[in-house]
């Protein structure tokens, strides 16, 4: 087991190095942030005091060394905009990005789950269609567009929710969160509906597909044979069986949630680290867009290691086989 | 002579597919008598796992009885509502499948599986259902029953796996097993160990049992009698020494004849000609027609299950009666 | 565990595959719907600069005084704005068949391109195997575990706006899915005897692999293409409603939301309902017909 993982461990620290190549050239050879910076009217010197302060009279491979070495250090460099460490505005925002992401899993989960369920152990009801119809819906409406339509009807004609911003957050380990507050809860409300929805369809259709195929399996006839009760069949045999699959593909869309909240948090002007990497693309502060791109890439990484582990923790036939060899 | 322990009287179960109505089991009669084995024999297609299935109550749409009855303790099964089957199954009326890697939940423990089915059936705490499936587990001759409850059904061996499978059977001391090619999927001599025990079984708890195969040898040695089903019906009945010694339908005499343990080295071995016909198009006349080797023009009449000899029927009006033709 | 053996009585009438998959496509009666509904999209958009009232793009044509206006109301010109207007007078409704033009444009376009790369490069990985298949699906692992979004925005904000590079983005992040299908399916044709036959007879690569194997790997690719048309369409809007999409010049209906966006608070919800409605339909038609051609052609649901 630990050479596993230390294995996966290395394999990790080596997609990132490539990752940070990557992310390097492409964002440095995006425009040129001295443009962007300066004022047209400065002349030569205050252009080459600014471009040296920034370090680009380098050429490309020493700025790559710099930013490695800076890295390794925890400074990915400082915000052209804010004049604040990159890593330090990213890490401001991140308790805001993942309690979205967090919320909108488990709202997925919640109502997925049992629908899924529903949609599976009775497969030609009028419900079922009904819910496999809202499946489509739910991955078929675009994001946005969802997000200002909730704005309108909850925000703007009944008044209920707040539309944009983050509202009161309480203190827990250092880091501020909104959904310790009931300001802070009412106000992450729609954003982590609206990016639960793609995820709902997911795990709806997951569910019942898993559901499907179980019900078809021996075992549950032989536990029907054996006098079991039809719920105990249906929440323990059939349910034991998909949650795992269902589990591990949520967890490998997490990443995909965090990274898709840029979206969810442009329309609801959530302070996260979408909104902070849209702003930040928009006037080329590159430090932030590499700072951001290296803790996606780790995050990434991260949760794929986590959900591989949870994996073989929840299949018995996964997690004894490997004690063996 | 005590009343059967289950009686079978023309049952029929019926498929009701988009392309026609599969006749699976077409007016099958029998019954088993206390502590009694009765095998039931045929070929892939023949009904045999359907008939299981149906005294069980397990027949799924777009199946289901549609005639006939299911006497068993006094109490027609195929009446019963699904509540009281359910009371029944796993208590009174057992069953063990083919493949037991298939049919033990795999992410789910063996004791979890066993305490379960205690559970389902009697009102005890959960260190005495553990108890009763230590027991047996015990009975079935499976060593150190504490670890092995632990454990998940992959980590045992196909043999052991069954021998679970049966345990969980035995669990409420059912009355009737019904046994669906339970060693098919297993090894010769471990084949040879779990057919010695279950007869063990049988002889001292008088559990009857209806052992499902297609396997002559198996029922040969197991077996008090026999039933040879042939697309969805009985063709031959009979105490199991009699019928298999002196077959008189012309299917059984072919499946005998058909085992290549019986064939002299050289000899080409012997086949029953043709193949099973689908029960969507079923020939007229004699089921069995078109391939044997005695058929005549009387043969487009369906012949009925007649007691040809005492103790034993045959659904064919050219039996094998000539002592000679012995297999 | 039913042992009855079925038999398919045998039809009278000669079915050849293609009429036995335009039935079993027709069955469900959505599908069927939602085929139409896209078919009349297509053509609205085809057919735009002769069937919408105005030529919103057209400055001569609008009014600025018309500007905001309610959906319904008549505008100075004579005609009626059925969908309301937008702060520049735009008609909306013409304005939303013209968006719809873009956004299939791009939607579709990206998406064949990326389908003929796509399929190409998952065919030559397939059929070559050995170190080209490894380097090839490294690449589509790479591409397929960075999220779709962020990939794409990084591309757009290192190229610019501009529809050509809308659709270079979209190509670019779509055209592993496509590899990854067709990889698989040509994995498995590759070992069948036509192949060898084609081989014996010398026949060159790209025959063999465009000719042969290319047919035999249609169904699932052709599931994974309709729906990625809708992700297009939908990828596209994203981004251009974040402002890393199409120009103002040419708006797609995801910057026709977003322009409306700021007239949300203030009640003016046409301008962003409307478009979203036409994307909303536009999209689910397609996923609606690409869940049913999956349905039919997958060979595992057969009963």
């Amino acid at each position: 087991m630990t050479v596993y993982l230390v294995r996966r461990v290395l394999q990790a620290l080596l997609v990132v190095l490539a990752m940070s190549l990557i992310v390097f050239i492409g964002v440095y050879a995006i425009g040129d942030p001295v443009e962007i910076l300066i004022s047209p009217d400065a002349d030569q010197i205050e252009r080459e005091r600014a471009v040296q302060a920034l370090g680009l009279d380098l050429p490309l491979w020493q700025q790559y060394a710099v930013f490695l070495t800076k890295a390794l250090q925890g400074d990915l460099g400082r915000s052209f905009v804010y004049n604040e460490p990159a890593l330090k505005l990213i890490l401001q925002r991140m308790p805001a990005t993942m309690e979205l992401a967090f919320g909108a899993t488990i709202i997925a989960l919640i109502i997925g789950l049992p629908l899924g369920l529903y949609a599976g152990l009775r497969p030609d009801g009028r419900f079922s269609r009904v819910i496999m119809a809202g499946s489509i819906l739910g991955f078929s409406l675009p994001t946005f567009w969802v997000g200002l339509m909730l704005i309108m009807v909850f925000a703007v004609y009944l008044g209920w929710l707040p539309s944009t911003g983050r509202g009161e957050t309480g203190t827990l380990l250092g880091m501020h969160w909104s959904f310790l507050t009931w300001d802070g809860l009412r106000h992450m409300a729609m954003p982590a509906i609206n990016l639960s929805l793609f995820k709902i369809s997911l795990v709806i259709r997951l569910t019942r597909a898993g559901v499907r195929e179980t019900m078809l399996m021996d075992y549950v006839k032989f536990a029907r044979a054996k006098g079991l009760s039809p719920a105990r069949v249906t929440f323990v045999h059939v349910f034991k069986n998909i949650l795992i699959p269902v589990v591990t593909v949520v967890g490998l869309e997490l990443g995909s949630t965090i990274a898709f909240s840029v979206v969810t948090e442009s329309v609801f002007a959530w302070p996260g680290m979408g909104k902070l990497i849209i702003d930040s693309i928009n006037v080329l502060d590159r430090p932030v867009i590499v700072a951001y791109l290296m803790m996606i890439v780790l995050m990434f990484i991260a949760i794929n290691l986590i959900v591989d582990l949870t994996y073989s923790m929840l299949d018995p036939r996964v997690r004894l086989e490997s004690k063996a060899t | 002579m005590t009343a059967p322990t289950l009686e079978v009287r023309d049952l029929q179960t019926h498929f009701f597919t988009r392309a026609g109505v599969v006749k699976a089991v077409d007016g099958v009669s029998f019954s088993v008598g206390r502590g009694k084995v009765m095998g039931l024999v045929g070929e892939s297609g023949s009904g045999k796992s359907v008939t299981g299935f149906s005294i069980i109550g397990l027949v799924d749409p777009p199946g289901r009885i549609a005639g006939g009855s299911i006497l068993f303790q006094g109490r027609d099964l195929a009446k019963l509502s699904e509540e009281e089957m359910r009371d029944l199954r796993g208590n009174r009326i057992a069953m063990i499948f083919q493949d037991p890697m298939m049919t033990l939940n795999p992410v789910l423990r063996i004791d979890t599986q066993m305490i379960e089915t205690v559970l389902a059936h009697k009102k005890v705490s959960k260190e005495e259902a553990r108890q009763r499936a230590r027991d047996t587990l015990g009975m079935v001759g499976i060593p150190s029953p504490d670890e092995r409850l632990k454990a998940y059904p992959h980590q045992f061996s196909g043999g052991m796996r069954q021998r679970v499978a049966i345990a969980i059977a035995l669990l409420h001391e059912p009355q009737l097993i019904v046994a669906d090619e339970p060693t098919t999927a297993l090894d010769v001599t471990i084949q040879g160990q779990i057919l010695a025990e279950v007869q063990k079984l049988c002889a001292t708890t008088g559990t009857s049992m209806i052992w499902i195969t297609h396997d002559l040898s198996v029922v040969a040695g197991l077996a008090d009698d026999i039933a040879v089903m042939y697309a969805g019906r009985i063709v031959e009945q009979g105490a199991v020494g009699d019928v298999l010694d002196k077959p008189l339908h012309p299917y059984t005499h072919g499946l005998i004849g058909s085992v290549p343990s019986r064939n002299k080295r050289g000899e080409a071995l012997r086949q029953i000609p043709g193949m099973t016909p689908s029960l969507l198009n079923l020939p007229e006349g004699c089921a069995f027609r078109a391939r044997c080797p005695r058929a005549s023009e009387a043969c487009l009449a369906e012949p009925v299950l007649a007691e040809i000899l005492p103790g034993r029927e045959a659904r064919c009006i050219h039996p094998h009666l000539d002592a000679s033709e012995a297999a | 565990m039913s042992e009855a053996i079925i038999t398919a009585k045998a039809t009278d009438k000669v079915e050849t595959p293609f009429r036995r998959f335009v039935f079993e496509f027709a069955e469900s009666k959505v599908a069927l719907g939602a085929l139409v509904v896209f078919i009349i999209i297509a053509l609205l958009a085809i057919f735009a600069p002769w069937i919408t009232p105005q030529n919103p793009y057209d400055l001569a044509e609008l009014d600025i005084m018309d500007g905001r206006m309610e959906p319904g109301t008549v505008g100075g010109a004579g005609f009626t704005y059925w969908l309301g207007t937008d702060d520049q007078g735009r008609d909306m409704l013409s304005g939303i068949i013209y968006g719809l033009r873009i956004s299939l444009t791009v939607g579709a376009g990206s998406a064949l391109i990326a389908c003929l790369i796509g399929a190409s490069l998952g065919l030559l990985a397939a059929y070559a195997g050995g170190r080209t298949d490894s380097v090839i699906m490294r690449l589509v692992d790479l591409q397929l575990s960075f999220p779709t979004i962020l990939a794409a925005l990084m591309i757009l904000a290192f190229l610019g706006k501009g529809i050509m590079n809308v659709v270079i983005a979209l190509v670019l992040v779509e055209w592993a899915y496509y590899a990854r299908t067709v990889r698989g399916t040509a994995l498995v044709e590759r070992r069948r005897e036509y192949i060898e036959a084609a081989q014996c007879l010398a026949l060159p690569t790209h025959r063999v692999l465009f000719g042969h194997l290319l047919p035999n790997c249609l169904p699932p690719l052709i599931v994974v293409g309709t729906m990625q048309v809708a992700r297009a369409i939908a990828l596209e809007a994203t981004l251009s409603f974040l402002g890393l999409g199409v120009p103002i010049t040419e708006p797609s209906l995801g910057l026709l939301i977003a322009n409306g966006y700021e007239y949300m608070l203030s009640g003016k919800y046409w301008i962003s309902f409307y478009p979203g409605i036409a994307l909303l339909i536009t999209i689910v038609s397609i996923n609606l017909v690409g869940d049913q051609l999956r349905d039919v052609l997958n060979p595992r649901l057969k009963k």
